[in-house]
């Protein structure tokens, strides 16, 4: 797969990738949307871009959830046109960037059941790009051993399940080792996957699988300070692929506070930059934040090079981070609440 | 996705092959000197020479235009959808792709018209060792001039497909781009030009038939 053969098979699904991204909501139109003083402006501003019309049918209150829903259809939309329209490998291609959303399906699922909620108040809950066709099941087992036998085994995330599944009943604390476990476990074979693809593809994905992996491991590390989780169960989670493999995830296992895990993204100079510039001030940007930039910034070079997948992956974290910016402005309009209203994260 | 050269791969290997096992044949069973390159290249018609040129420039011209097409088409088709204004200035991409086709046609039917039919019957004994070399001289000059259109033709037209679609995609996103990648894309033309101008130098010295 090279500049000679990428065309026969990708080359009208990369045109089309990079007309969407070229849809993206642009700075002056953020602009424009932090001047609105309800939501009906914010709806009157959003027809100017490349969404349209989609709230036209909805009825006169607005509201942000539905705004929110409405903005997941048109990405879910595009994405479901282009996956039909593919072939392998970027069919497999494009299923990998699925399993995340099945992964956080499926979490959400298993905790809804816990809670009593009845599936079909979930279902609409769930992300629509990781929906498979036996999540109605899920509400019907208690320990994961049971729910994998039953239902998980005839997911795309079965291999996933091999390191997680035990008797013990599924409850809050483990929920969430599922998860990251899931990820780890998926982040890999994504990584292996990508590596098999081709040079532009696997140089391209490397990076940005490395600095996913690494900022999950920087974000599992801080947000365990606190809980029950011992130090061992982190080292479990932190998946082994990124920049902080193995030196940095020893250090950052060994890490107690946050004063450390800044001691050991200093090692790492893009790291040590994005904690530089984050701090707990209202007024500075949170270290979530900073990663987000970074991300926009990795996903934004996908686009300088041709004829390789990237761009694929690259367009749908661009969309799921426009999604949140036009959320946010609209909560900030919403509640009247302006202070904050520039808090999102400008991408083109 | 299986490499494009593998099949080319196979190709070389059985013929490689076939090479290595006549040739110890021989070897072994006292026939080396069958393997006489100056009676190959004697007794070989100019004939099969000539027409293996024109086959070759002609086929490998198409493929290079063809390939070059197929590149710049379907990046302009993918562009068009979100920015319809491409498609009607990106055909000139198109347009330089099947000109390398053209060359290709021009040049086949030059050579061709140089072959003609010789009767070593009616040469007089004095004039059969130059009328000779002189058709043998003429089926290699229209070998070479075949290889070397189809050749140049294959990778301008290669050239100019990938850029092609550079152009095209970039004047979805910005157009005051296509211009200038435009300029990129006479070059990668020009060298197209070349093979041409070197093949007629060729073909120009080719004369066939029973005069000296």
């Amino acid at each position: 797969m090279n500049s000679l053969n990428f065309n026969i098979d990708f080359g009208y699904l990369e045109g089309l990738v990079r007309g969407f991204k070229s849809g993206i909501v642009k700075q002056a139109d953020y602009l424009n949307l932090m001047q609105c003083e309800t939501l009906d402006d914010l709806k009157l501003h959003l027809q100017s871009t490349d969404y349209g019309n989609f709230l036209s049918n909805e009825p006169s209150p607005l509201q942000v959830s539905i705004i929110d829903d409405k903005i997941r259809e048109k990405l879910v939309i595009e994405f479901e046109h282009m996956r039909t329209q593919s072939v392998v490998p970027l069919s497999t291609f494009l299923d990998y960037i699925t399993y995340g959303y099945m992964i956080d399906n499926i979490v959400l699922l298993i905790t809804g059941t816990l809670h009593q909620h009845t599936i079909s108040e979930l279902i609409p809950k769930c992300h629509p790009l990781g929906s498979f066709e036996q999540m109605e099941a899920l509400s019907i087992a208690s320990t994961l051993l049971e729910l994998y036998n039953a239902v998980l085994v005839d997911t795309p995330l079965a291999p996933y399940f091999i390191d997680c599944i035990s008797e013990q009943d599924i409850d809050e604390l483990n929920i969430e080792i599922i998860r990251n476990t899931l990820y780890r476990a998926y982040l890999e074979d994504f990584y292996k996957f990508c590596q098999t693809l081709g040079s532009t593809t696997a140089d391209y994905m490397s990076e940005v699988l490395a600095f996913e992996a690494d900022r999950r491991a920087i974000t599992i590390t801080i947000n365990s300070f606190g809980t029950e989780l011992t130090k061992d169960d982190r080292a479990t989670l932190f998946p082994r692929c990124g920049k902080l493999f193995p030196e940095g995830h020893s250090a950052l296992v060994r890490a107690d506070d946050y004063e450390h895990v800044r001691a050991v993204a200093e090692f790492y100079s893009e790291y040590r930059i994005l904690f530089e510039e984050s701090g707990n001030n209202p007024t500075e940007k949170t270290l979530e934040d900073k990663f987000f930039e970074h991300e926009v910034m990795l996903m934004k070079k996908a686009f300088l090079e041709q004829f390789h997948f990237g761009i694929f992956y690259a367009y749908v974290k661009l969309k799921e981070q426009e999604n949140r910016n036009i959320v946010w402005i609209a909560e900030c309009v919403a509640q009247r609440h302006q202070t904050r209203i520039d808090g999102y994260i400008p991408i083109f | 996705m299986p490499s494009v050269l593998t099949p080319v791969y196979i190709v070389i290997a059985i013929s490689v092959a076939a090479f290595v096992i006549t040739s110890f044949y021989f070897n072994f069973t006292n026939q080396g000197y069958r393997y006489n390159i100056g009676w190959l290249l004697q007794d070989t018609s100019p004939f099969m020479w000539s027409n293996l040129g024109i086959g070759l420039g002609i086929s490998l011209s198409v493929v290079g235009a063809a390939w070059g097409i197929f590149t710049t088409g379907s990046s302009i088709l993918g562009g068009g959808v979100k920015a319809p204004r491409i498609r009607t200035k990106n055909l000139v991409s198109i347009i330089f792709c099947e000109a390398v086709a053209i060359y290709g046609i021009i040049m086949a039917i030059v050579i061709s018209n140089g072959e003609t039919a010789y009767h070593p019957g009616v040469w007089k004994e004095g004039e059969v060792y130059a009328l000779n070399s002189q058709n043998r001289h003429a089926g290699f000059s229209m070998f070479g001039a075949g290889l070397t259109v189809g050749f140049s033709n294959l990778f301008c037209g290669v050239c100019v497909g990938i850029v092609g679609s550079g152009a095209a995609l970039a004047d979805a996103q910005n157009s005051s781009l296509f211009v200038k990648i435009l300029i990129v894309e006479i070059f990668g033309s020009a060298i197209g030009l070349f093979g041409v101008i070197i093949s007629i130098l060729q073909v120009t010295h080719a004369k066939m038939g029973d005069k000296p």
